[in-house]
């Protein structure tokens, strides 16, 4: 809906809040025109979008916290968006609410070297936190591979994974603290500049609650030594089967590699047309292994990988003999997705976890349900970690092929589920895998999740509709059980 | 038997809500010294136990809550592997339950990471007598909130766990012991310096004048990290690490209350009449006497810490440090939405 087109009811909450909004001393950039709105229109799930109702630019916390009182007081939705890079649709924003944009908070207010830590605020970029840590000789582990433009806020809403995640964990494990405004406007302080806080485990909640918790207003991070020395290697193997067995063979073995990703061959392909590597042509699988630490550390691990690499039946080992053959390693891995753009016009990314040992099962299954769907998918992913990425490729301008490779995607999802493993591994949920929701949790527990949105936002006003489904949507899609023809917790809100 | 354990306790938390009666979670009672002392009837989940599921190569292991901690290491050292947190085992009697609810982790904690930080997932009882599984068994899931990770350390005030998946990591080869004899803010100094290379620390206390530096990984690894530190070599230092772990060091003298201040790892060195061991790095102090309270809390706090009365002692003045009051309104809110009656644990951590 546009702004221009507003019931008179929501048109009359707009003239009251913009007015509210303005009153704010100091002034904040408040966006209300149409043309000023469309850029955040969407984040990086662009297949869906709306126009909010008004966007708010927050220099300080402050600020944000009379964002959010202004908001509450009218009921209005406030939906927190970073720089955008979210491919599950956290920060789509609501044409009945406010979109509060974080980017005007970038300031890094403290790094610290001796202590490993840097204090930021949200709308810090990722890359930069590991900038002005690299003269302490230190860096920010966690790495997404939008970490050129995404920012910590969004990192830390998300609990944002990368490449390095088996060795150096997710965002979750490398935060100490963060500042946070609830729906009340109190600020929260989860966490410390301990290595733990008095209470319950309030910053572990509110990592990955994808703006339904809080607005993230301050984090600071804990930083890790940069190694001494980083071997890159590329495998092949014969196929996907002997490539995981690999995988599995290399942690059995007691090595915990900085990343241990696997492309298949549509993606070796596609990498191959468009960056020309010089990939064994006959490969079905890639593994590309990094093992890094101090100097003999990472020796060790290295001859170690090797070995079993040799002894998994790898045709072809090319370890990177300098920086520079290492960044063309990695080229692959980086730019696979750009190089996938060469099959078909579009593509749609999954994500999800599964055991290990189910890996070479799955990406037959997937294989199988392209062929039913008639879709080609390719496989780009952090294997060690067990989280596959299969791409989808479709053609926006067939009608009805959007939705296919989006029922495609939602059946790879519950295929995920039904081997134990999860319906995602670091995009989130968003609006995107609201209905897969139902399939993973039971009902009681959906309730529990709505209980604990509202111990912080009692209001209901922080980025509703996202992350957790109703139990309403729930049992129109069949995903949770009614028994004996009554609803679960009838208090909790069905719409 | 899984089942019908759960169904029962199911039965059973309900009928405690439903009549306003508390109880009191206990696994293996190693750890009833700690916390607030709590009212109520013994809810025993220690006949609760065994290994639920462990694939050495997932690095993952699912573990029932009474399973004793010892029983859990044993399995890990048959394929190399362990718990990183290096929890306390408190004479034998731990389980992963109890361990989990109180959040203890030992010394490879500031190099390793905590309990939380190896936490997958969590199956509880919740205060309504509902039984609910959050995370999972993989190493990558952000699905839904974290409420495993809220349930560590929350010290069964927020629901009875029952089950719950871990991420384990493979066991280093060698390990040494370095000693120095250093002052207490030399001591810190060198711990932080250290922790900001790539060295594979893996302990650090000082105590009486002595900084002790555990490596642990690689054979080549640690040789060279021990070229590089200097210091002497502490023969048979396994003892003194395992008696750091249990809190069983001459040190924390039995009778005598003991405080657990957890600070900023830079933190200067600072006086409470009492003499202090730092371990974490200088991440934790502890202090053993009878000491002043508003002295041991206002000392932590200038420091930007945390102080507990982790054992013995005045326990009337609250064990676990005073919380801001907006994250004491969080924390009431989490606990009538877990525990609508009030029924678990009540009083064990805060007054609710």
């Amino acid at each position: 809906m546009s702004a221009m087109t507003l019931t008179p009811a929501l048109s009359q909450a707009r003239g009251g809040l913009l007015e509210a909004l303005r009153a704010i001393r100091p002034a904040l950039t408040i966006i209300a025109d149409d043309e000023g709105l469309k850029p955040f229109e969407t984040d990086a799930f662009i297949s869906h979008r709306e126009t909010p109702m008004l966007a708010a630019l927050p220099e300080s916390e402050d600020q944000a916290r009379a964002v959010v009182d202004a908001c509450r007081v009218r009921g209005v939705p406030v939906v927190s968006r970073g720089a955008g890079t979210g491919i599950s649709g956290g920060a789509i924003p609501r044409s009945d609410g406010v979109l509060l944009v974080m980017s005007k908070m970038r300031r890094v207010l403290d790094v610290d070297g001796k202590a490993r830590t840097a204090t930021v605020e949200p709308g810090v970029r990722n890359v930069q936190v590991s900038e002005v840590a690299a003269p302490f000789g230190l860096f920010y582990a966690p790495d997404p591979s939008s970490q050129l433009i995404c920012s910590i806020g969004g990192n830390v809403a998300e609990n944002a994974g990368g490449v390095h995640c088996l060795k150096y964990g997710l965002t979750t494990h490398n935060l100490m603290a963060m500042r946070a405004i609830d729906s009340d406007g109190d600020v929260i302080e989860a966490g410390s500049g301990a290595l733990d806080a008095p209470g319950y485990d309030l910053m572990a909640i509110l990592t990955g609650s994808e703006g339904n918790l809080g607005v993230i207003t301050q984090v600071k991070v804990r930083l890790t030594p940069l190694p001494e020395r980083t071997e890159t290697l590329l495998a092949a193997f014969p196929s996907v089967r002997a490539a995981a067995e690999a995988v599995s063979e290399i942690i059995g073995a007691g090595i915990i590699p900085a990343a241990l990703e696997m492309m298949d061959r549509v993606v070796i392909e596609a990498c191959e047309r468009y960056m020309a590597l010089g990939f064994p042509r006959e490969a079905e699988a890639l593994l590309l292994v990094e093992v890094d630490g101090g100097e003999e550390e990472a020796g060790a691990a290295l001859a170690d990988v090797c070995r079993v690499l040799e002894r998994c039946g790898a045709g072809e080992v090319r370890v990177a003999a300098d920086e520079a053959e290492r960044a063309r390693l990695w080229k692959s891995r980086k730019g696979a997705f750009t190089a996938l753009a060469t099959i078909l016009p579009d593509f749609y990314t999954i994500d999800g976890t599964i055991p290990r040992r189910c890996l070479p099962d799955v990406l037959d299954r997937i294989v199988e349900m392209g062929r039913e769907y008639g879709m080609i998918v390719g496989n780009v992913f952090h294997a060690g970690d067990g989280n596959i990425h299969p791409c989808i490729f479709y053609d926006a301008n067939q009608p009805g092929e959007l939705e296919r490779s989006e029922e495609f995607g939602g059946r790879i999802l519950e295929l995920c589920v039904e081997v134990g493993g999860t319906i995602t591994g670091e995009h989130g949920v968003g609006i995107e895998k609201l209905r897969q929701m139902c399939v993973q949790f039971r009902a009681p527990e959906i309730a529990a999740f709505h209980d604990v949105k509202a111990a912080f936002d009692p209001a209901g006003i922080l980025n509703p509709g996202k992350a957790v489904p109703t139990l309403r949507r729930c049992s129109e899609w069949g995903g949770t059980h009614v028994q004996g023809g009554r609803m679960p917790r009838p208090d909790i809100p069905r719409f | 038997m899984a089942n019908d354990f759960i169904a029962g306790l199911c039965a059973r938390v309900a009928a405690a809500a439903s009549s306003g009666s508390p109880l009191r979670i206990r696994g293996g009672g190693s750890k009833d010294f700690y916390g607030a002392p709590s009212t109520g009837e013994a809810c025993d989940v220690s006949s609760y136990s065994g290994i639920v599921a462990y694939e050495p190569r997932e690095l993952v292991l699912t573990v029932r809550a009474g399973t004793p901690l010892a029983q859990v290491e044993a399995a890990l050292a048959q394929e190399r592997q362990m718990l990183a947190f290096e929890p306390p085992h408190v004479a034998g009697g731990a389980t992963i339950g109890g361990i989990v609810a109180t959040g203890m982790s030992g010394p490879r904690r500031p190099y390793a990471g905590a309990v939380r930080d190896f936490v997958l997932g969590t199956r509880i009882v919740n205060g309504k007598g509902e039984d609910l599984n959050f995370g999972g068994r993989v190493i990558k899931n952000v699905a839904g909130y974290d409420v495993s990770r809220l349930m560590t350390g929350a010290l069964g005030t927020l629901g009875v766990i029952t089950e719950i998946s871990f991420k384990v990591l493979p066991s280093p080869t060698a390990e040494a012991t370095l000693a120095f004899e250093i002052g207490e803010a030399q001591a810190i100094d060198r711990a932080n310096h250290w922790a900001g290379l790539p060295l594979p620390l893996s302990a650090t206390s000082w105590q009486d004048g002595v900084l002790r530096v555990r490596l642990s990984g690689a054979q080549s690894a640690v040789a060279a990290a021990r070229a590089k530190l200097g210091g002497e070599e502490v023969a048979g230092a396994q003892d003194y690490w395992q008696g750091l772990r249990e809190h069983r060091l001459p040190f924390f003298a039995p009778g005598i209350p003991v405080w657990r201040i957890s600070v900023p790892q830079t933190a200067k060195p600072f006086d409470l009449g009492a003499p202090q061991l730092v371990e974490w790095g200088g991440g934790l102090r502890w202090a053993c006497g009878d000491l002043d309270v508003f002295a041991v809390r206002s000392s932590a706090e200038h420091a930007g810490g945390h102080a507990t009365l982790f054992r013995g002692g005045d326990r009337s003045v609250g064990v676990f440090h005073p919380l801001k009051p907006a994250l004491a309104k969080i924390h009431q809110r989490l606990k009538a939405a877990f525990d609508p009656a009030g029924i678990l644990n009540p009083g064990r951590m805060y007054n609710f």
